[in-house]
C-alpha cells in the first residue's frame, strides 16, 4: 500500500497557496497567447479608466484652485459665484470660463484646468462662426479666434478652450461629448450584461436542476417571451415612462435575460447526472448549496464565454435607441445622438466620424477580448 | 508460414502540449508472425493503446511525433508511407477493433451501410454482391437473422451485437492483421467470453494474426500465443504466454501475475446488529405513450427484492449490465424513490423526505465507479472531504475540521499533507481513496460501494479491496457491495444477491454460490468469469 502514497512535496505541504487553481492558470496563459486579445483587454482597461475620469479630462471647471490660500476642488464640488465675487455674484454653479473670475482666482492664488475646458453639456459661447464648427486644426489661427472679444491676441483663445474635434450644432465640444458618450454606453453595456446575466443564470439553473414541469413550464414561457416584438414594446413603454439611466436598463433587461437560459440550462442538465453531484447529494448537502459550489462553476464557463459578445450587443442597442431618440434623455452625452446629428450634418463629417471610429473601436476591442476569452476556456485548443 | 507479418523496431512515440514532451513510448520492439495471437498486455498509462495506433498512423499529429522507430508490415515501412498508401492499408491489410462498440459505429447509418461502405472503398463491390457479402459476414460473427438485422440502427443492438457488427467491418476485407484495442472491457462477462470464442474461431479459420490490447490477464492466458507485458512506455519481458505465466523474469510482470484480489471476507454472523433492511423492494419507471401520456407499462429495474445486512458484514450484489443493481442501491440510500418497506438502524425511512433523510445520511455513504467522475475538478482535496463535515457537525473549528480530513486521508493511505491539491494531480488509485476518504469521515456505519474497483488497474483494485476489508474490520462497517466483478466479490463479500433484470436468480452466502451454483444463469456467468468460457445457456441469450 505504501507505494501508493504521494510522496511529500515540501512546497505544497507548507498549506494551501494563494496560486490560481491549475485550471485557471491554464486558462490565463490561453488568453496570454492570444496576443490580439491581451492587447484589446489592456488598450480597453486603460480607456475605460480614463473615462471614467472624464470629469478630470473634460470639464468646465478646473481641477483644482488656490483661492486666497484656499484649495478647492470645483471638478468634484459646487461653489457659488459668491465665493469669489461676494455680493457681485449671483450664479449659483460659478462660471469659471468668464473672465471676471479668471481673473479674479488668478489675482488671488492659481487653477489647473482639465486639458478640455468643456464638459459634455456646456456650450461654446466664442465660436468663430455658427454651429457646428470645424475641429480647429483645420482653420488658420486668426479664423479659430475670431469668436473671442481680443481676436488673435485673446488670453481664452488657448489649446484647452478650442474644440479639438469641433462643436456639434448645439455649439457643444466633441471631444467631450465622446468620452462622456463612451463612458455611459460602456456602463450601460455592463449594468445591462451583469444583470442580466444574474436573472438568466438563476433562471437557467433553476429549471434545468430542477427539471420536469418547472422546466417545462419556464420553458414555454420564455417562448412567449422571446418572441415579443421587442423593439415595439421599448417604443412604447419609452412613450410612457420618463427616459433615463436606469429606466432603460429595467426595460431592455426585460427581454435581455433570455439569452442566458438556453447554455446555462444546459449545462445544468449535464451536470446534475455527474457523480460528484450525486455524491454530494448522498452527504446531506442541500439544493442549494450544490448549484452554487458543484454546477455553477460548470455553467460559468459557457457564461464567462459569452460576456463580452453580450456587452457589445448591449452597446449597439443603447446607441440605435439613441440615434433613433428613444434613449437617454435629451442633452446627455450618447454616441447614437452623436451619429444622428453626423446624418443630418452632413457638412459637418467631423460628427459622424468621429461617432464612426469611437463605436467601431469599442466594439473591435470587446469582440476580439470575447474571441481571446472564448479560446482560453476551450480545454480542446492548444497554443504553441 | 512462419515469416513474420508485422516488425515494430525500436518505435518511440512523444506528445507535445504547451510546450512541454513527455514521451509515451519508449523504444518498442516486437513482432508478429503469420498467424499469431500476440498480447500487449499493461496497464492504464503504458503505451499500449498508443503503441498500436501508431501502426496505422492514427494518432493525433502533429501533437504526437515519432522521434524513433520503423514499423514494418510485409517487409514495408509504414512510418514512412505516404498518406494515399497508408489507406491502402488501412481497413483492408490491417483493420482495428475498439474497446467502445457504441462510439465506434456511426448511429446514423445502418449497420448494412456502414459494412458495405468499407467494401466499396477497398474492393469496390457495390449492390447485390455487397449485400450478400454482408450477410455472409453477418453469419459468420454469430448475428441470428442477419437479414432482419441489416436495417437495424447501432442504438436498436445491444453492446455484444455491436461489437459484432464491428468485428464484421474488419474482417469485410480479409485482413492479415487484426489489431483489437480492449475489445471486450466495455462488455459483460458472459458477453466477454462469447467475443474471445468468436474472434479465436474467426482467426483459425482466416488465418489472419492479431494483436490483442488488453489489462486482464484471464483473457492473455485465454487467447494469446505470445505476450509482451508493457510498462511506462516500455516493453519489459516477451515470452510464449505459457512460459510468461509459469516462470515470470521480470518484477513487473511478478507484481502483475500477484495482484489478482486476495484475501477472504468477513465471516457470516447473524448475531450482529441489523443495519439495512429492506423486504420486498421495488422499483418501476413508467412507460409513458400515446397523446395524453397514459402510463402504459412499466420498467422493473428492481422488482421485489428482499435483503438483510448486519454491521460488520458485505452484502454482494452481482448482475450484468442492465440488471438493476445500482438502482437497488440507489433506492437503498433514498437516492431515489422506491415501494417497500426500508428500515435502517431502527428508522423505517421508506417514505421519508429528502429533509427528514438529511440527519440520517451521515450514517450512509455511497463510493462511486468512476474516481475521475466523483470528485468535482474545482475542489481542492480538503473541501472535497470537508463538504459532508460542514452539513453534519456545523459546530466543528476551521481547525477541528482539519484534523479532521487529515485524519481520515491518512486512514485511507495517503498522505495529508496533499489534501490543497486538486483531484486531477492524483492516479486513479488515489482518486478512489479520496473518495472513500471522504465517505469515511463522518464515521458512518453503511456504504454502499457501486462498483468501486471496475475503473482501477488490476493491481491497484487490490490495494483498494484490502484497504475496505482493513476499514470494515476497525469500524465494523456494513457494505452493499455492487459489482460485476466476481473475483472482488469473492474477495470481499460474506453473502451475495445474483441479479438479473430486476429481480433475484440466486440468494445466499457467497462461498455456497461460488461453489456450488444452482441456477443455470449462475453456473453461467461463474463459467465466464473465471475461465472465460461461453456456456450457450437460454437464460444468458438475450
Amino acid at each position: 500500500m505504501a507505494a501508493d502514497i504521494v510522496s511529500t512535496d515540501p512546497i505544497l505541504a507548507t498549506g494551501r497557496t494563494g496560486r490560481l487553481s491549475p485550471v485557471n492558470r491554464r486558462r490565463w496563459d490561453n488568453f496570454k497567447a492570444n496576443r490580439r486579445g491581451f492587447w484589446s483587454f489592456w488598450i480597453f482597461l486603460v480607456l475605460f479608466g480614463l473615462s471614467l475620469c472624464a470629469e478630470f479630462i473634460a470639464n468646465d471647471k478646473p481641477i483644482l484652485v488656490s483661492y486666497k490660500g484656499e484649495l478647492l476642488v470645483p471638478a468634484l464640488v459646487q461653489y457659488p459665484e459668491e465665493k469669489f465675487l461676494g455680493d457681485m455674484g449671483f450664479l449659483a454653479i460659478t462660471d469659471y470660463g468668464s473672465a471676471e473670475i479668471s481673473d479674479e482666482i488668478k489675482a488671488n492664488g492659481w487653477m489647473i484646468w482639465p486639458p478640455i475646458r468643456y464638459s459634455y453639456q456646456t456650450a461654446n459661447s466664442n465660436i468663430p462662426h455658427s454651429a457646428p464648427t470645424k475641429p480647429f486644426w483645420l482653420m488658420d489661427k486668426a479664423e479659430r479666434c475670431s469668436g473671442y472679444p481680443q481676436g488673435e491676441n485673446d488670453p481664452g483663445c488657448t489649446l484647452g478652450n478650442l474644440n479639438w474635434l469641433g462643436t456639434d450644432d448645439q455649439a457643444r465640444d466633441v471631444a467631450a461629448r465622446m468620452i462622456y458618450g463612451f463612458r455611459i454606453s460602456v456602463l450601460f453595456g455592463l449594468c445591462l450584461t451583469i444583470a442580466s446575466a444574474i436573472v438568466g443564470v438563476t433562471a437557467g439553473a433553476v429549471q434545468g436542476y430542477f427539471g420536469g414541469w418547472t422546466d417545462l413550464l419556464l420553458q414555454r414561457f420564455i417562448e412567449i417571451w422571446s418572441s415579443m416584438p421587442v423593439l415595439y414594446i421599448l417604443l412604447i413603454i419609452a412613450a410612457i415612462l420618463p427616459p433615463g439611466f436606469f429606466i432603460l436598463l429595467g426595460i431592455m433587461l426585460l427581454f435581455s435575460w433570455v439569452g442566458f437560459v438556453g447554455i446555462v440550462r444546459a449545462e445544468f442538465l449535464r451536470a446534475r447526472n455527474f457523480e460528484y453531484v450525486r455524491a454530494a447529494r448522498a452527504l446531506g448537502v442541500n439544493n442549494r448549496t450544490i448549484m452554487f459550489r458543484h454546477l455553477l462553476p460548470n455553467a460559468m464557463v459557457a457564461t464567462l464565454t459569452f460576456l463580452p459578445f453580450i456587452l457589445s450587443g448591449s452597446i449597439t442597442t443603447l446607441t440605435s435607441l439613441d440615434f433613433l431618440g428613444f434613449g437617454m434623455p435629451p442633452g446627455s452625452a450618447s454616441l447614437g445622438e452623436l451619429i444622428s446629428q453626423g446624418k443630418s450634418n452632413l457638412q459637418a463629417p467631423w460628427l459622424g466620424l468621429t461617432a464612426f471610429v469611437v463605436m467601431s473601436v469599442m466594439l473591435s476591442l470587446l469582440i476580439f477580448i470575447g474571441e481571446a476569452a472564448r479560446d482560453a476556456f476551450d480545454p480542446r485548443k492548444t497554443f504553441r | 508460414m512462419t515469416d513474420t507479418l508485422l516488425s515494430v523496431r525500436n518505435l518511440s512515440v512523444a506528445f507535445h502540449q504547451g510546450g512541454k514532451t513527455t514521451t509515451a513510448v519508449d523504444g518498442v520492439s516486437f513482432d508478429i508472425k503469420r498467424g499469431e495471437v500476440v498480447a500487449l498486455v499493461g496497464e492504464s498509462g503504458s503505451g499500449k493503446s498508443v503503441s498500436a495506433n501508431s501502426i496505422l498512423k492514427l494518432l493525433p499529429y502533429p501533437s504526437a511525433s515519432h522521434p524513433s522507430g520503423e514499423i514494418l508490415f510485409n517487409g514495408k515501412d509504414l512510418m514512412t508511407a505516404s498518406d494515399a498508401d497508408l489507406r491502402q492499408v488501412r481497413g483492408n491489410d490491417i483493420t482495428m477493433i475498439f474497446q467502445e462498440p457504441m462510439t465506434s459505429l456511426n448511429p446514423l447509418h445502418s449497420i448494412e451501410r456502414q459494412i458495405a461502405e468499407i467494401l466499396d472503398l477497398h474492393q469496390g463491390i457495390t449492390g447485390a454482391a455487397a449485400r450478400a457479402r454482408v450477410l455472409e459476414l453477418l453469419n459468420q460473427v454469430g448475428i441470428r437473422e442477419p437479414e432482419k438485422r441489416l436495417a437495424a440502427y447501432p442504438h436498436e443492438l445491444s453492446g455484444g451485437q455491436r461489437q459484432r457488427v464491428m468485428i464484421a467491418m474488419a474482417l469485410a476485407n480479409r485482413p492479415e492483421l487484426l489489431i483489437a484495442d480492449e475489445p471486450t472491457t466495455a462488455l459483460d462477462v458472459t458477453v466477454q467470453a462469447q467475443i474471445l470464442a468468436l474472434l479465436k474461431t474467426l482467426k483459425d479459420e482466416h488465418g489472419m494474426s492479431m494483436l490483442f490490447i488488453t489489462h486482464d490477464l484471464g483473457i492473455v492466458r485465454k487467447i494469446a500465443d505470445r505476450v509482451c507485458v508493457m510498462t511506462k512506455g516500455k516493453i519489459v519481458e516477451t515470452g510464449p504466454t505459457a512460459e510468461i505465466f509459469a516462470n515470470p523474469q521480470h518484477a513487473y510482470t511478478r507484481h502483475l501475475l500477484a495482484s489478482e484480489p486476495k484475501g477472504v471476507p468477513p465471516v457470516s454472523d447473524t448475531s450482529k446488529p441489523v443495519v439495512m433492511q429492506a423486504e420486498d423492494m421495488k422499483v418501476w419507471f413508467p412507460i409513458k405513450a400515446g397523446f395524453l401520456r397514459k402510463v402504459v407499462d412499466h420498467v422493473k429495474a428492481v422488482d421485489g427484492i428482499d435483503l438483510t445486512l448486519r454491521a460488520g458484514q458485505t452484502l454482494g450484489v452481482v448482475g450484468e449490465s442492465g440488471s438493476g443493481k445500482t438502482t437497488l442501491g440507489l433506492a437503498l440510500t433514498r437516492l431515489i424513490s422506491s415501494k417497500g418497506r426500508v428500515s435502517f438502524i431502527g428508522n423505517d425511512i421508506a417514505g421519508y423526505s429528502f429533509k427528514q433523510m438529511r440527519p440520517l445520511r451521515n450514517r450512509m455513504q455511497i463510493v462511486f465507479q468512476d474516481p475521475f467522475g466523483s470528485l468535482s475538478p474545482r475542489m481542492a482535496v480538503s473541501d472535497i472531504i470537508a463538504e459532508g463535515l460542514k452539513v453534519h457537525e456545523p459546530s466543528l473549528s476551521e481547525k477541528e475540521r482539519d484534523a479532521r480530513v487529515a485524519a481520515s486521508l491518512e486512514e485511507v493511505g495517503l498522505d495529508a499533507a496533499t489534501r490543497w491539491r486538486y483531484p486531477h494531480e492524483f492516479s486513479g488509485g488515489q482518486r478512489q481513496r479520496i473518495a472513500i476518504a471522504r465517505a469515511m469521515v463522518l464515521k458512518p456505519q453503511f456504504v454502499m460501494l457501486d462498483e468501486p474497483t471496475s475503473a482501477l488497474d488490476m493491481s491497484v483494485q487490490a490495494q483498494v479491496v484490502d484497504l475496505l476489508r482493513d476499514l470494515q474490520a476497525k469500524h465494523s462497517l456494513a457494505y452493499l457491495f455492487i459489482s460485476h466483478d466476481l473475483k472482488v466479490v469473492r474477495a470481499l463479500a460474506n453473502d451475495m444477491i445474483v441479479m438479473r433484470l430486476g429481480k433475484v436468480v440466486e440468494q445466499g452466502p457467497s462461498e455456497r454460490i461460488f461453489t456450488a451454483p444452482q441456477e443455470d444463469y449462475t453456473k453461467a456467468l461463474m463459467a465466464a468469469a473465471f475461465n472465460m468460457e461461453a456456456v450457450d445457456v437460454p437464460a444468458v441469450r438475450q
